[in-house]
């Protein structure tokens, strides 16, 4: 089990170092810092003065080192567009942006493993079959798509709900949510249902095709042979078994989602990172890209090695396994 | 040719192709989506590029079938007066065109790694691999803009409007190429052993014409495949990137772009301004997902 952790977290920083070395030549080879910082009229002297202090005269393997200090430190220097720090700027979107994506990942999760289930025991009842159909259109159409359909049903034509924002947010230290005020609840419901429904299918037809293999097993039988209610059989043995893939899945997702708000929040104006980051792409303001890649990275390595563990705990096969080889 | 021709019309594929009143409406959709763009400078009732057939007084008609509408503009106007269903034909050619480069480039660099990787294997195949690993484990549309980021601050503002449909092409093929490679990559790995290759080891022929005449015909049946369910998906993943507005410029609109710039016109009630170019995409990717979709089960002969 160490080893496996050490291994895994091994794993990760290697993926951090590859991530921070992209996000350093973007600083370092994209735009030249020094012409960023300098204003037009700077001479030679001056720029080879900044060249020394910003320590880009030193070998490269030193800058890098200097970089990765800066960045574990979320030091990623001073947004072009914005003129602000980019740690402060990221800071600030953080919660707007895991706020959606939670709330998302939530309904879908609500919703998906339900009818997942439904369609896997009833497989010939017409509601599965338009569950199905509809799960199919639901991939074929663009998230944007969805969100626009979504406003011009509920904001434009019922002018039931907000079309974008976030609402009132109450403040809480640092963090600033929108989940304590009706008007922050309302603003959440149309941006996480448009990011959480593609998902949605996906658990769906996930938790579907798991459970009719599940169903077909020995074991399935055997429980049905000792006379157990249905009930016990399909919730206590049957969805038990299906919930390991779906863990790896809904964990590997929940990174997918931080990175596809990038699309809603730019559909619904949602004052998170990936707005942040699009508008970062659109004016090619590179600390903001650099710095939200790292973050990115970051997250998707710490969700990676969360649902290794997860899956460790709770698959006792994957355990036994190890242990027999040797425990690796 | 005939002989051909008559093989294909009493074969598998279009016997079961005759069966599915589905896919027949998915293959006669795909196939109206391609001639209306292909043709569009010839069938599109306007043309929304010309300046001067543009009239701004038809600005914001709409539907000629609701209140207010005109019979010269089926699908209304835009804010310039251009036709939506010409906007849209025309639109769809840089959409296809995109899509299916995108794919294409994608599919040659892909498939060519993967062989590499497949054949040469060793370091290679580990440092391609690891590549693949550390590029799949972040989603596709995410790549694409960060290259499409990279190219802006490169060239420009400017230059970056006139590339912009190459640079969306690259950025899209970046972002695709790993599922070629693995897939190509796999098959290799079970062809590199088989009696023919070894043969042609033997008879001294070079490694690359090996990969490429040899090994290559065997392994292309799951890529092209691929390639046909990955047309769907690099069309919507163009029309994402424009409705953002790193895609191509709103001189010369992708269905995305003119998705982006209805989008402005929702709240004022020209809700026709988005929805007809976005429900165009819808079923032009739709239609051609089911087709994907058949082809990879009828081509399948575990499902027979």
């Amino acid at each position: 089990m160490f080893a496996f952790i050490i291994r895994r977290l091994m794993q990760g920083v290697l993926v951090m170092l590859v991530v921070g070395l992209i996000a350093f030549s973007l600083f370092n080879f994209v735009g030249d810092p020094v012409a960023l910082m300098l204003p037009p009229e700077a001479t030679g002297a001056d720029r080879e003065a900044m060249r020394v202090s910003l320590g880009l005269d030193k070998p490269f393997y030193a800058q890098f080192i200097t970089f990765i200090g800066n960045a574990v430190q979320g030091n990623f220097g001073i947004s072009l567009r914005l003129g602000r720090p980019v740690s402060t700027l990221l800071v600030e979107r953080l919660p707007a942006t895991l706020e959606l994506a939670m709330t998302a990942a939530v309904i879908a999760l609500f919703f998906g493993i339900p009818m997942g289930v439904y369609t896997a025991l009833k497989r010939d009842s017409w509601t599965s079959r338009f569950l199905l159909t509809a799960s199919l259109i639901g991939v074929s159409l663009p998230t944007f798509l969805i969100g626009i359909f979504l406003i011009l049903i509920f904001a434009v034509w019922l002018g039931v709900l907000p079309s974008f924002g976030r609402g009132e947010t109450v403040k809480l230290g640092l963090w600033s949510t929108g989940f304590l005020t009706t008007g922050g609840l309302k603003a959440l419901i149309l941006p996480s249902i448009t990011l959480g429904l593609f998902q949605l299918t996906l658990i769906m037809r996930l938790v579907r095709s798991e459970m009719l293999e599940v169903l077909r097993t020995d074991y399935i039988k055997f429980a049905r042979a000792r006379g157990l209610t249905n009930r016990s059989v399909h919730f206590g043995h049957a969805l038990k078994n299906t919930l390991v893939p779906v863990i790896t899945i809904v964990g590997l997702q929940l990174g997918a989602i931080i990175a596809f708000a990038i699309i809603t929040e730019t559909v619904f104006q949602w004052p998170g990172m990936g707005l942040l980051f699009i508008q970062a792409v659109q004016f090619a303001d590179i600390p903001v890209m650099a710095a939200y890649l790292c973050l990115i990275g970051l997250i998707f390595v710490v969700i990676n090695l969360v649902v290794d563990l997860l899956y460790y705990r709770v698959d006792p096969r994957l355990r036994a396994d190890r242990a027999s080889a040797g425990g690796h | 040719m005939v002989d051909a021709l008559r093989r294909f019309f009493d074969g598998d594929i279009f016997f079961s192709f005759k069966r599915s009143p589905l896919v027949i409406v998915a293959a006669v959709t795909t196939l109206v989506c391609i001639l209306a763009a292909v043709l569009a400078p010839l069938v599109a009732p306007h043309n929304p590029f010309d300046l001067k057939t543009l009239n701004l007084l038809d600005a914001f008609t709409p539907p000629s079938w609701s209140e207010g509408g005109k019979p010269g503009f089926l699908l209304g106007t835009d804010d310039q007066g251009r036709d939506v269903l010409s906007a849209i034909m025309y639109g769809s050619r840089v959409s296809l065109l995109v899509g299916l480069c995108a794919v294409a480039l994608a599919l040659v660099f892909g498939v060519a790694m993967g062989l590499l990787s497949g054949y040469v294997g060793g370091k290679l195949d580990a440092l391609i691999m690891r590549i693949a690993d550390v590029q799949l484990s972040f989603p596709a549309i995410l790549i694409a803009l960060l290259i499409d980021g990279v190219a802006r601050a490169v060239v420009g503002r400017e230059g970056h409007d006139q590339l912009a449909v190459y640079v969306l092409i690259f950025a899209i093929a970046a972002a695709s190429w790993v599922q070629y490679a693995r897939t190509v990559r796999g098959s290799t790995l079970v062809e590199r052993n088989k009696e023919y290759v070894q043969a042609a080891r033997v008879i001294g022929r070079h490694p690359v014409a090996i990969m490429f005449r040899h090994v290559l015909p065997n392994v292309m049946g799951p890529v092209l495949v691929l390639a046909t369910l990955n047309i769907g998906t690099a069309i919507i993943t163009e029309a994402t990137l424009s409705f953002l507005g790193v895609g191509v410029p709103p001189t010369q609109p992708s269905l995305g772009t003119l998705i982006r710039i209805g989008n402005d016109f929702l709240f004022s009630g020209e809700w026709w301004i988005t929805v007809f170019p976005g429900a165009w995409l819808v079923i032009m990717v739709l239609a051609m997902n089911l087709l994907g979709d058949w082809l990879r089960d009828a081509l399948n002969p575990k499902l027979r």
